[in-house]
C-alpha cells in the first residue's frame, strides 16, 4: 500500500456484484431431485470501479439516489461486506454503524440495551459503565425523560425515545472514522437540532466522518467534501456546494420531471395547431447549456443559447424570429426579437434549412420550469410565418425559488433615529 | 481482525452471553431457576426410568450417576450444535449491520452451552452426595473430556450455523442425525449389551462415545469400558481425536471463507 500522507481511508478500484437468485432454491430436496439444473442468478453488479480516498480528519458526504449502491459502499467500508475485487484500507479505527439501535432488544430493559449496544460498537466494560452514567445525565435522554424508563422494557419505549437512547450511546463512540447512514430521517425538530449540535461537535473534534443523506441541505452544511454516486458508478467528487447542484441536475436529467401541470401542458401543445403562412417553417427548438450541449435542464445562473431550426418554403428577402420565454402559468417573462435587436435575418432560398442561436449570457431565472415559445416573421412583422407555442420546456435547478428572477440588491442598513 | 482476549471482544462476549441468559428465562417467575431445576427433573425422570423400573445397569456400580453423567455431556454437545445451527441466522440482524467477528457468535453460544453444562455438573454432584458414591482420585481427568466435547461441538457448529445461512433444511436434517447419534452412543445403554466386538469397535470411533465412556471411567466407575479396552490399543484414542481434528479444522476453514458472506446471504 502506498502510504499517502492524510489519507485515512483508501477505496481502490472496487467492484462489487450480488446474485440475485430468480428462484430461492434453498432447500436440499431440489438440489437433490434435480441436482444437474443450474441455479440461475441475476448478477446485479452494484458497485463498478469505485475509487475514493477519504484524508483524515474529513466530514466526507456521499450522495446518490435509492439504489445507487451508497449504502454498499459503506457497508463495505465497514467490512459488512466484502468486494468481489478492489481493496479497502481502513488506517485507523473504524466504528461500524450503518444504523442506530443495533442490536437493541425490545425485550431487554433501557440499561441493558445500552451494555449491550455499547458493547457491540466496541466499548469495553469499564467504558460502559462510565458511558452509561454520561448517558442518563445526557440532555437529549434527560429531555426524553428517559432517566426514569431506564429499568423498563425497550417495548415500553416510544420510538423517539428508542432513537434518542441510541443516539446517545452512538455518539460516545471514541473512534477515528464514524460511518453515519441516515440518521437524520428519524426524530422530531428538535432531536434532529441535537443532532447538528452534535455534528458540529464531532466536526471540531477532527473525527473523520462518512455520512450518507438524502437531506441536502444538512450535507452542504457539515460536508467538506461530497461523492456522488449514481447506478454504481462514481459521478464526481468536490465541494459540498457544487456536488449539490451537480446531483440536482443528475436527479433532474434521468428522472424525467414529473410535474402534472408540465404534463398537461405538453398535450395542450401537441394538439395545438401552428398558425402562420407556412412560408417558414420551425423545424425544431433546442435549449443548449453552457457546455454547448442540448440540455433539458440549467443551473441556476448558467448561460445558454435557445437554437431554432428553420426551413425555408418560399424565397422572401428577410424574416424576424421572437422567442418568449413563460412560466407554468403561461406568463410571459421576457420576449425578445431579432427586430428590436436590429440583428437582420435574411432569407433564404426554397427548400433549405438552418439556425438561429439566441445566446442568453445573463439568467436571472429562478428556479422552475419555463416554456419557449418561437415565432418566425415577415419582415414588417405584420403576419406569422410560423408560430411554435410552448415549443421547447426547460427546468432551472439549485438554489432558492423566490419569486420568478434572480435578482440581488445590494443591502445597506441606516440609522435614523438618535 | 482484533485478538479474541481484546478487551473489546471480552465486553461484547459478555454481553452476548448475557443477553442469551436473560432472554431465555424471561417472563417465567423461577427465572434463573429453571436452569437446575429443568434437569434435575429430567434426571429424575430417567432415574426413575431407567435404574429403578428397568434396572439396566445392575451390573455396573453407581450406574444412576454413570447415566447421569452420559446424560449431561450428550446434552451438552446437543444444546451447543442445535443453538450454534440457528445462531448466524438468528443474529442476523446485527450481521447485516455491523462488523462484529462471526465467530464470536458462535463462541458466545458454546460459553452460555458451558454455563449450563456447569449447572448440570452441579446437579450431578448433588446426586453423587445422595447417593454417597465415593468420588474417584481420577475424576481430575473429567475436564480433559470436557474440553474434548467442547471442541468437536465447536467444529461442527461451525459446519453447521454457515450451512444453515445457504442451507434451511439442515436443522430438520441435524435434529434426525441427533436422534440416530444418541443412539448410536453408549448413553442410555452399557457398552456389555452390545456382544459384538466389531461393532463396540465402530461404536468407539465416534468422538462422542469414546469421550463419554472415557469421562465415566475416570468419574463414576474404572470398570466402564473405554477405547482403550475394546481395540485393545492404549493409542485407540487417537483415532477420535483426529476425527476431532478434522471438524475442528475444516469447521474454520469452512466458517471462515463463507462469513465474508453471511450479509449478503442472509
Amino acid at each position: 500500500m502506498k502510504n499517502e500522507k492524510g489519507v485515512i481511508i483508501k477505496v481502490e478500484n472496487i467492484n462489487k456484484t450480488f446474485k440475485l437468485p430468480h428462484e430461492k432454491n434453498t432447500s436440499i430436496k431440489n438440489i437433490i431431485i434435480n441436482p444437474l439444473r443450474k441455479r440461475t442468478f441475476e448478477r446485479q453488479q452494484v458497485l463498478k470501479n469505485i475509487n475514493i480516498d477519504i484524508k483524515k480528519g474529513e466530514f466526507f458526504g456521499i450522495i446518490g439516489r435509492n439504489g445507487s449502491g451508497k449504502s454498499t459502499l459503506l457497508k463495505l467500508m465497514a467490512g459488512i461486506y466484502s468486494p468481489d475485487s478492489g481493496l479497502i484500507h481502513i488506517n485507523g479505527n473504524l466504528t461500524p454503524f450503518i444504523e442506530l439501535g443495533v442490536g437493541f432488544n425490545p425485550e431487554l430493559t433501557g440499561r441493558e440495551n445500552v451494555y449491550l449496544n455499547g458493547a457491540l460498537l466496541g466499548f469495553n466494560r469499564k467504558e460502559m459503565k462510565d458511558m452509561y452514567d454520561e448517558i442518563v445525565e445526557f440532555e437529549i435522554v434527560e429531555f426524553a425523560e428517559i432517566k426514569k424508563f431506564m429499568d423498563q422494557k425497550l417495548k415500553n419505549y416510544s420510538s423517539g425515545m428508542q432513537v434518542r437512547l441510541a443516539f446517545s450511546i452512538a455518539i460516545r463512540v471514541n473512534t477515528d472514522i464514524l460511518i453515519i447512514d441516515e440518521v437524520l430521517a428519524v426524530g422530531d425538530i428538535l432531536f434532529q437540532e441535537k443532532c447538528f449540535q452534535v455534528f458540529k461537535n464531532i466536526k471540531k473534534s477532527k473525527t473523520t466522518v462518512v455520512f450518507v443523506s438524502h437531506d441536502l441541505n444538512s450535507l452542504k452544511e457539515f460536508c467538506d467534501r461530497i461523492a456522488i454516486i449514481d447506478r454504481g458508478k462514481l459521478v464526481d467528487i468536490g465541494d459540498p456546494s457544487k456536488m449539490v447542484m451537480e446531483y440536482e441536475a443528475l436527479v433532474a436529467e434521468t428522472e424525467d420531471v414529473s410535474h402534472e401541470e408540465y404534463d398537461k401542458h405538453e398535450e395542450i401543445t401537441k394538439s395545438r395547431s401552428r398558425p402562420g403562412t407556412g412560408d417558414y417553417n420551425i423545424e425544431k427548438v433546442e435549449v443548449i447549456n453552457n457546455d454547448g450541449k442540448k440540455a433539458k435542464h440549467l443551473l441556476e445562473n448558467e448561460s445558454f443559447t435557445v437554437r431554432v431550426y428553420y426551413r425555408s418554403n418560399k424565397n422572401i428577402p428577410s424574416f424576424v424570429c421572437g422567442i418568449s420565454i413563460t412560466d407554468i402559468d403561461g406568463v410571459s417573462l421576457i420576449g425578445p426579437n431579432t427586430k428590436d435587436s436590429k440583428f437582420k435575418l435574411p432569407g433564404i432560398k426554397p427548400q433549405s434549412e438552418g439556425y438561429i442561436n439566441a445566446f442568453f449570457s445573463t439568467n436571472l431565472l429562478s428556479s422552475g420550469v419555463y416554456f419557449i415559445t418561437v415565432g418566425l416573421f415577415d419582415s414588417l412583422v405584420s403576419k406569422p410565418l410560423d408560430y411554435y407555442e410552448k415549443a421547447v420546456k426547460f427546468k432551472i435547478i439549485g438554489g432558492a425559488n423566490h419569486g420568478k428572477f434572480n435578482i440581488e440588491p445590494k443591502w445597506s442598513n441606516h440609522k435614523t433615529s438618535r | 481482525m482484533k485478538h479474541i482476549y481484546s478487551k473489546e471482544n471480552k465486553a461484547l462476549l459478555s454481553e452476548l452471553v448475557r443477553t442469551d441468559f436473560k432472554l431465555r428465562y424471561q417472563g417465567s417467575v423461577l427465572g434463573y431457576a429453571w436452569s437446575l431445576l429443568r434437569p434435575l427433573f429430567m434426571f429424575l425422570i430417567l432415574y426413575l426410568v431407567f435404574a429403578v423400573l428397568f434396572k439396566v445397569g445392575k451390573t455396573i456400580p453407581n450406574y444412576p450417576i454413570y447415566l447421569l453423567l452420559g446424560i449431561v455431556l450428550w446434552t451438552f454437545f446437543q444444546e451447543m450444535t442445535q443453538q450454534s445451527l440457528g445462531a448466524i441466522v438468528g443474529r442476523g440482524d446485527l450481521i447485516r449491520k455491523i462488523m462484529i467477528p462471526r465467530w464470536l457468535i458462535i463462541v458466545s453460544v458454546s460459553i452460555g452451552a458451558l454455563i449450563n453444562l456447569g449447572l448440570n455438573l452441579v446437579v450431578v454432584m448433588i446426586f453423587v452426595a445422595i447417593s454417597g458414591m465415593d468420588l474417584l482420585r481420577t475424576s481430575v481427568w473429567l475436564p480433559l473430556y470436557i474440553i474434548e466435547i467442547y471442541v468437536f461441538a465447536v467444529g461442527v457448529s461451525l459446519i453447521l450455523s454457515a450451512l444453515f445461512v445457504k442451507y434451511r433444511d439442515i436443522s430438520y436434517i441435524w435434529e434426525v442425525l441427533l436422534q440416530a447419534g444418541f443412539y448410536a452412543t453408549p448413553i442410555l445403554y452399557p457398552m456389555s449389551l452390545i456382544s459384538n466386538i466389531n461393532i463396540q469397535k465402530i461404536i468407539f470411533l465416534n468422538p462422542l462415545a469414546q469421550a463419554i465412556q472415557g469421562a465415566r471411567n475416570v468419574f463414576v466407575t474404572s470398570s466402564s469400558t473405554t477405547i482403550g479396552n475394546v481395540w485393545l490399543n492404549k493409542f485407540a484414542f487417537l483415532i477420535p481425536l483426529f476425527i476431532i481434528f478434522i471438524f475442528i479444522a475444516g469447521g474454520a476453514i469452512y466458517f471462515k471463507k463463507e462469513s465474508k458472506y453471511f450479509a449478503e446471504n442472509l
